[in-house]
């Protein structure tokens, strides 16, 4: 009998008028300890699908205007909320993206996870508190089970997401629904969680609904897919078939969009043009009534890079590696030590007046397409901003002109530049942020983790424009990025940092297929294989 | 015309649905603008005389006596039946609606002053038998105008203040807040008494005197936002651009800090109303003899068997705090993204 049976499920949001048709007559069943991997770009309803389960969503707002959800043959949908308690963290469980928030940082960890025992099972406080000692020894946090009055903001990412799937496994739950585990994570600590997450499968026998954007994941993980495109369910397949014999073109699409081909070959004679040598950021720690300084932070400490035109130099580490301080610093937009040369002139320790004039040849790309750009001017001002500070005898229709070359060179619609940030895509803004620094003709561009927060499919077209970009003008990267795979489609070197040094670095080739260092190895499984190399 | 952002016409939309805060702010603005020509419609002298077949506007331009064939070398008191019999034996006069200016006193009154309401005096007279009602529209219109520039001039300093202070840090913005917190502890009201006493009061005296201490409370806020805003990447990103600091912030930093310094803003209003009322009140405002809601609040406590004083005062009050209170509330609300997305 199937554990979960779900049939033409809709799910619209009304917001006054207007309605958004999230969901549309979507249905799949899950048998008791399979795993099924929801599979969809953002925006896609995969989501809303999965909180649609427990119902979640917000009501009234939210309506199902069709389906059914049939829980081990109870029905849940419109189920009186004394049902759906009893099921909600009891026979169905739920894991969140987002470790830093769903977690309340005012109890400890014992309290929250101990929480659903009494709720649930009315259990005596001691005998919660061998299980809570229990469930931390089976997610391996064996370390934390003498720290039990931790709060959350004393642990580390992984372990609030650890933490998370001990609250969720509490009472033996039939099915446990995962909503992006480990997007919020760094790749080695992704790995051991999908690790712990199949193990446990195996253990207890319960039944996961695993929602995704990462096909690697759900290759590695699930039993059968159903990928999801615009609210509809376009493919439901076991998923070896559908890696092997995809049959939806959307399906294709999405196995295709992974980020591909190899950098193009550029000129090694040629001088570098960018250079750092001995670079260091360190954030004192202050202490004491006098605030004196008792130690520093070493953001980073010590890194050497030359970079020359048509180059691009790949800088890889998880979070807290020092990567985006590095880019940071090397453009001077932070306090640093050490030298720094640009075309051969010694930009630090230079007056921010006298570097003004350089800004123009040495640009920026950050991470976030959502944060980067000013949410109250449009398009074309956006793009213009750095012509009217490098460029202020251009007349108006030259800037417009030059406004609508760079949006036509990211692949714009020139029409659009009137338009506000909110009107595009992730994929777009990204590319009008690409365009604010392509339209100054740099020479030198730091990418700071471009293509994190757009979609698959949308990284590999980022990734493409970089590469053509890059040939075209013969410019300089330094591609900052904690995505290996991105990495390799575009970087000619790379540079592995680890808090704040470099671990290894070398020809992109090389570092990929010999890595030398335990952390590059580890690093490398974690992030191309989804594997956890113990070392 | 201005096209409006989608989220402007998103908070427009917002705001009119707070039907309450939407009718007081059409209320506020017909009454404000009404008050503004308050020499048209309560004035001791006519709009337009016809004498001999010629115009005058005696509203405009003062004319002596003479002119209409009177006897003084002054200026005309077209109040005086005498004057009022020359000029209609030889034309006609268009009057106001109310036929009393501010400190126009009625000689006529057929019992002491205060005298109660008549249907010449709609409102009555106060103590100097001065028309309420003209005294009121006058007095709406001084203080609304002191709290508008009070408002502006002081969120002007304090949005200065603290934009310096959060994006730049360091030194300057804790000297600033230190500052602030050692200002904010003085005995305002006290002081401006003692100040008051020593120089004499005037309009402006009086606002820069209050603007010494209103400027304080937006810059809390304003600081708070520039301080995330420094951070933000879209600063950054100016930054490398080389874009230099005073437009940085003016145009990156400061939208983001205007959204709640005008949603604090009608309260602040609210509150210099307040103020200079208090300041009245006690006859340590305005000049004596200008029309003023505190004064007469206290001429309605000198004299309780003349109620229509008092109840005119608090009425009045009351309804320009209730309004500027709601106006404030939904232009909070309209600018409130969580509330945006309720059905």
């Amino acid at each position: 009998m199937n554990l979960l049976e779900v049939k033409n499920l809709s799910v619209d949001f009304k917001n006054g008028a207007h309605v958004t048709h999230a969901v549309k007559n979507v249905s799949f069943t899950i048998e008791k300890g399979e795993i099924l991997a929801i599979v969809g770009e953002s925006g896609s309803g995969k989501s809303v699908t999965a909180l649609s389960v427990l119902q979640l969503l917000p009501y009234p707002i939210a309506q199902h205007p069709s389906g059914s959800i049939k829980f081990n043959g109870e029905e849940l949908m419109n189920a009186p909320d004394a049902v759906l308690r009893g099921i909600r963290g009891n026979k169905i469980a739920m894991i969140f993206q987002e470790p830093m928030t769903s977690l309340n940082p005012l109890h400890t960890i014992e309290k929250q996870i101990a929480e659903v025992l009494f709720i649930h099972k009315r259990m005596a406080p001691e005998n919660a508190r061998a299980r809570v000692i229990e469930l931390l020894n089976l997610v391996g946090l064996e370390k934390l089970t003498t720290r039990l009055k931790a709060f959350p903001h004393e642990l580390s990412g992984g372990q609030r997401q650890r933490v998370m799937i001990a609250m969720a496994l509490a009472n033996e739950p039939d099915l446990l629904i995962a909503d992006e585990p480990t997007t919020a994570v760094d790749v080695t600590v992704q790995a051991q969680l999908l690790k712990l997450l199949k193990d446990l499968q195996k253990k207890t026998g319960m039944a996961v609904m695993l929602i995704t954007h990462d096909l690697s994941i759900v290759r590695k993980m699930a039993d059968r897919v159903a990928v999801m495109y615009h609210g509809e369910l376009v493919e439901y397949e076991k998923t070896e078939k559908l890696f092997t014999a995809p049959a939806h073109t959307y399906t294709k699409i999405l196995l295709a969009a992974q980020p591909s081909g190899t950098p193009q070959p550029f000129d090694t004679k040629t001088p570098a043009i960018f250079h750092a040598d001995n670079l260091k950021v360190y954030f004192p720690i202050k202490a004491g009534v006098f605030r004196r300084t008792v130690d520093y932070v070493r953001a980073v400490d010590g890194i050497d890079i030359n970079i020359r035109p048509g180059q691009t130099v790949g800088v890889v580490g998880e979070s807290g590696s020092g990567k985006t301080t590095l880019g940071l610093a090397l453009l001077r937009l932070i306090q640093s030590t050490g030298g720094i040369r640009f075309n051969g002139q010694p930009i630090d320790g230079m007056a921010a007046n006298d570097i003004r004039p350089l800004r123009k040849e040495m640009q920026i790309v950050f991470q976030d397409p959502y944060g980067s750009l000013s949410p109250r001017l449009s398009i074309a001002q956006i793009i213009e901003e750095g012509l009217l500070v490098h460029f202020p005898a251009l007349t108006v229709a030259e800037r417009d002109k030059r406004v609508v070359d760079v949006l036509k060179e990211v692949g714009l619609d020139p029409e659009t530049r009137n338009r506000y940030p909110h009107e595009f895509s992730g994929g777009q803004r990204q590319r009008v942020a690409i365009a604010r620094a392509m339209v100054l003709k740099p020479k030198f561009v730091i990418l700071d983790e471009p293509t994190s927060a757009l979609d698959m499919s949308v990284q590999a077209q980022i990734i493409d424009l970089l590469r053509n970009l890059q040939q075209k003008h013969n410019l300089a990267y330094m591609f900052i990025s904690h995505d290996l795979r991105v990495i390799k489609a575009i970087s000619h070197e790379v540079i592995v940092m680890k808090n704040g040094k470099v671990v290894e670095s070398g020809p992109t080739q090389q570092i990929f297929s010999q890595p030398q260092q335990d952390y590059t190895k580890t690093l490398i499984a974690a992030a191309l294989n989804i594997e956890v190399v113990n070392g | 015309m201005v096209k409006l952002s989608s989220i402007t016409q998103r908070r427009l939309l917002q705001f009119k649905r707070n039907r309450r805060g939407y009718y007081s702010s059409w209320i506020f603005a017909v009454l404000f603008l009404f008050c503004c020509f308050a020499e048209l419609i309560a004035n001791d002298k006519p709009l337009i005389v016809d004498y001999n077949h010629s115009l005058y506007f005696p509203i405009v331009k003062s004319y002596s006596e003479t002119a209409f064939g009177g006897e003084f070398e002054t200026q005309a008191d077209y109040r005086d039946p005498v004057v009022a019999k020359l000029i209609n034996d030889k034309g006609w006069m268009l009057w106001p609606p109310i036929r009393y200016s501010y400190q126009t006193i009625n000689y006529s009154l057929s019992q002491p002053a205060p005298s109660p309401p008549t249907l010449e005096n709609l409102l009555g007279t106060d103590d100097q038998g001065r028309d309420v009602l003209a005294r009121l529209i006058y007095g709406f219109r001084i203080s609304i105008l002191f709290g508008l520039v009070l408002t502006i001039l002081g969120s002007l300093v304090g949005v200065t203040v603290g934009a310096a202070g959060g994006y730049f840090g360091g030194l300057f913005d804790l000297l600033s807040q230190r500052f602030m917190e050692i200002w904010s502890g003085m005995p305002v009201l006290f002081l401006l008494i003692i100040m008051s006493s020593i120089i004499t009061p005037g309009f402006f005296t009086l606002l820069g005197l209050m603007l010494l201490f209103s400027w304080m409370s937006l810059v809390d806020v304003v600081r708070a936002e520039f301080l995330r805003a420094r951070n933000l990447d879209y600063i950054r990103a100016a930054k490398a651009l080389g874009v230099s600091t005073p437009v940085i912030m003016f145009r990156h930093a400061l939208p983001n800090a205007m959204v709640s310094t005008i949603s604090l803003m009608p309260f602040v209003l609210a509150g210099s109303v307040t103020t200079l009322t208090g300041l009245d009140f006690l006859g340590f405002g305005l000049p004596p003899g200008s029309p003023s809601l505190g004064e007469l609040l206290s001429q309605g406590k000198n004299n309780l068997q003349a109620p229509w004083l008092g109840i005119t005062a608090f009425l009045s009050l009351a309804v320009i705090l209730s309004l500027l209170t709601f106006i404030g509330e939904s232009v909070r609300d309209a600018f409130d993204p969580r509330k945006i997305f309720k059905g």
